[in-house]
């Protein structure tokens, strides 16, 4: 009885912070910003699959590097989310803000590139795509020394659009003849890929007549740190007074002279860059495919809807309710602690599997919000908003 | 009779105006039925009627997205949830046919007796009722529940994204009610003695299909026009002052919500019978953005690019899973990001805003003034104009 409400809580707790560490990102994003990054899934499916590539480098090295690789994989994943935001947010987003349901569409259709972009990345694929961003940003760039630029700039657009297209596609096929299957075979291919843990990572805790499994422990340690680290960020580093400036009043921040862009372009690069550590945290629990991003994308979303906007703390206390209410609920717990209870056991039975538990818990999050529209931890103050 | 004795110049321009617009939708519908079919059949593509039939369907949910979405301004990313309800409601009623016996598939799970709400489904008068009014209830009380708090925007469209979800793990994992992932299939079932797949039960599909699009944009045109249309693009537009300017934008905004989901049940019937099966797939969530896109490349806020956009999208998608099945989601992709950057109007918006001006321009070689011709006679604003276009070569 008492080992397996322990089981529940443990359980719990590592499925909230899976989630809380998925939905840190999307709170910084979203309730920093109001964007809403419905990429965020994929941008943490970017984060596995660099740890994909980064395990298999360093099993080339073998021994010892092979069981430090996480760490170094959590770096990798970090680094390369975080530039993937920076240039997600400065190619689209900036052009977006104000148009949260825009921002919405367009960051959807750049999740639908990045799946597909994972089931057929192959080196030609990626010659292509330098090769036309070298022709195509090149020429932008070398003609908007012109003086009169602006005046020839759509039609440049339009010559240079296609024509760099045609060249890229053209050294694809070309490359494609030459080196065969050497350059157009998939890196990652539709299949889902898995990573292994380190031998460190393997395995369990056992107390009592269970089993802590040092994956989940792992995750719930990377969590906390993670937390920590960005509300110190926040809270105490110049940047962080700097961005939630920018989220109070971003007019009056400009006027004294805090560059608004810079901090909107750090803003979502930070974002990305935990989703990157979320992703290499979640290719710990299972294997790894074009899909993983959509499973995690409602559920953080809810995580911080409940937990309110612009408040981590809600986030945190959110993410550890749903994910408690969800393992409970859907591992049957529940049902049996209400054994004696008939008609409440029946009930709890019929959702007692994960995916009935998610419609319970999303049926109470409706009703919740009848009660507190905003969230567990609103912003106070006054709002335009009537 | 006395209103057009008092304004008749107005009210006749109206009417006529109107009765050129029936005239056209006429001759499209006729031209659905009677032309492209027959053309189709005569160059081989036969299977493409089937195809284009399913796409009609689909633009009646886009209409009802438009109306909610284009005109007044609530994204719904859960439009899939009615479009599934309705498209299960009729798919029961075939299930069932043609003398209300137990499916097979549910001796598979060890089902005996038929589930209660199965019952009144095997009546074709009240199946039809509820494939329509069932979404609509259920869009009704969503939307009371989450307009009453001012929810609205973003959170909105999570929380629609939220019961879609909701819906598609019932419908998902409850394979003893209604046969879980596998979902119900049609083409194999009867209806008034002939088999649903049949060529002749599907071309009579197809016509009504044709037809329920027409009254579907009628409804859409009347909900859209008028006193109505107005305040729902007010809303849109400005929520905050409709409120202070004494109207309830919550009864409003329900109303049309509801509307839209009943168009949604309406579309996903006649998907779903010409498609031959209902899955909760239909729920999936990528499914119900990808009905947004549709109106968004057509054209928001205008009921024609609702349809286009549904026709060229779907047949895009087609022709492009046929020939290159890689691309397509490239495509779907920067499909978004194009008109989310630089078609925000869609088709239909640019040839409104600028689309005339360009064919103008290509006729007659000049452009039309669309200032006041005294300015543009104005010695002193030409002077200041090319002093502008100077300055601004320079820096």
């Amino acid at each position: 009885m008492l080992s397996g409400l322990l089981d529940g809580i443990f359980s719990g707790i590592s499925i909230g912070s899976v989630l809380l560490l998925a939905a840190l990102g999307l709170a910084i994003v979203f309730g920093l910003m109001g964007v809403i990054n419905m990429a965020h899934g994929e941008i943490m499916m970017l984060g596995a699959y660099t740890t994909f590539v980064v395990q298999n480098v360093f099993k080339g090295f073998g021994g010892v590097w092979f069981d430090l690789y996480i760490f170094f994989a959590l770096i990798a994943a970090f680094i390369v989310t975080a530039l993937f935001g920076l240039v997600l947010e400065r190619g689209v987003i900036r052009y977006l803000y104000g148009r949260p349901l825009e921002t919405l569409l367009a960051t959807w259709g750049v999740s639908l590139i990045l799946q597909q972009f994972v089931r057929s990345v192959s080196w030609v694929l990626v010659i292509g795509i330098v090769l036309f961003c070298l022709l195509f940003f090149g020429a932008l760039k070398f003609l908007s020394r012109r003086p009169d630029f602006d005046r020839i700039r759509n039609w440049v657009i339009t010559i240079m659009l296609p024509l760099s297209a045609a060249i890229a596609i053209v050294t694809g096929i070309v490359i494609g003849q030459t080196y065969k299957l050497a350059a157009t075979k998939p890196w990652f291919g539709a299949q889902n890929v898995d990573v292994t843990a380190p031998r460190w990572l393997r395995g369990g805790l056992p107390v009592g007549d269970f089993q802590l499994s040092y994956a989940r422990i792992f995750i719930i340690v990377l969590t906390i740190t993670c937390v920590v680290a960005v509300y110190l960020f926040l809270n105490r580093s110049a940047w962080g007074l700097r961005i939630r400036s920018v989220t109070q009043n971003r007019s009056m921040s400009a006027c004294l002279g805090i560059p608004t862009q810079k901090v909107d372009a750090l803003t979502f690069a930070l974002g990305s860059g935990l989703a990157g550590i979320a992703g290499c945290a979640v290719s710990l629990l299972g294997s790894v495919g074009p899909n993983t991003g959509q499973n995690y994308i409602v559920d953080t979303f809810m995580v911080v809807v409940v937990g309110g906007v612009g408040k981590l703390v809600g986030s945190i206390v959110a993410a550890m309710v749903i994910g408690t209410a969800t393992y409970l609920v859907g591992s049957g717990t529940l049902a049996n602690l209400l054994e004696p209870v008939k008609p409440l056991a029946d009930f709890f039975t019929f959702f007692a599997t994960t995916s009935m538990a998610k419609v319970m818990v999303f049926a109470l999050i409706v009703v919740f919000l009848q009660f507190r529209p905003a969230g567990l931890f609103p912003q106070k103050g006054r709002t335009v908003d009537a | 009779m006395d209103i057009t004795a008092t304004k008749p110049g107005f009210d006749w321009r109206k009417r006529r105006f109107l009765l050129i617009e029936g005239a056209i939708v006429l001759a499209i519908i006729l031209l659905l039925i009677f032309v492209i079919p027959p053309f189709l059949v005569s160059i081989g593509q036969a299977f493409r009627v089937n195809l284009l039939g399913r796409y009609l369907a689909l633009a009646i949910v886009a209409l009802g997205i438009d109306i909610i979405w284009g005109y007044t301004g609530i994204l719904s990313l859960g439009h899939g949830l009615f479009f599934a309800l309705g498209g299960y409601a009729l798919a029961m009623y075939l299930q069932l046919q043609p003398d209300g016996q137990l499916p097979d598939f549910f001796s598979l799970y060890g089902v005996e007796s038929l589930p209660i709400f199965w019952q009144p489904f095997s009546s074709l008068p009240f199946t039809i009722f509820a494939a329509i009014i069932i979404p609509t209830v259920v869009a009704a009380v969503l939307g009371y529940l989450v307009f009453r708090n001012r929810i609205r925007g973003v959170y909105f469209a999570i929380l629609t994204q939220a019961a879609l979800i909701v819906f598609f793990n019932f419908f998902n994992g409850q394979q003893k009610l209604i046969n879980g992932t596998n979902g119900l299939k049609t083409d194999t079932a009867t209806i008034f003695g002939q088999t649903v797949g049949s060529s002749t039960v599907q071309w009579s599909f197809y016509m009504l299909t044709v037809v329920l699009l027409a009254v579907a944009y009628a409804l859409c045109r009347w909900l859209t026009s008028g006193r109505l249309g107005r305040l729902l693009i007010a809303i849109r537009d400005d929520e905050p002052r409709v409120r202070f300017t004494g109207y309830d934008p919550t009864a409003f905004k329900v109303l049309v919500f509801a509307a839209s989901a009943g168009l949604a049940g309406m579309s996903g019937a006649l998907y779903t019978v010409q498609s031959g099966i209902i899955t909760p797939k239909a729920m999936d969530i990528a499914f119900s953005i990808e009905m947004v896109i549709w109106v968004a490349v057509g054209g928001r806020a205008s009921l024609i690019g609702a349809i286009l956009g549904t026709l060229i999208v779907n047949f895009a998608k087609s022709f492009l899973s046929e020939k290159f099945p890689e691309v397509w989601l490239f495509f779907q992709g920067a499909l978004f990001l194009i008109v989310v950057t630089v078609l925000p109007g869609g088709l239909v918006g640019w040839v409104r805003s600028q689309g005339l001006d360009y064919s103008r321009t290509l006729l007659r070689g000049k452009q039309r003034v669309t200032t006041y011709p005294s300015l543009e006679e104005d010695p002193d604003v030409e002077y200041e104009r090319q002093d502008l276009t100077n300055r601004k070569s320079d820096g």
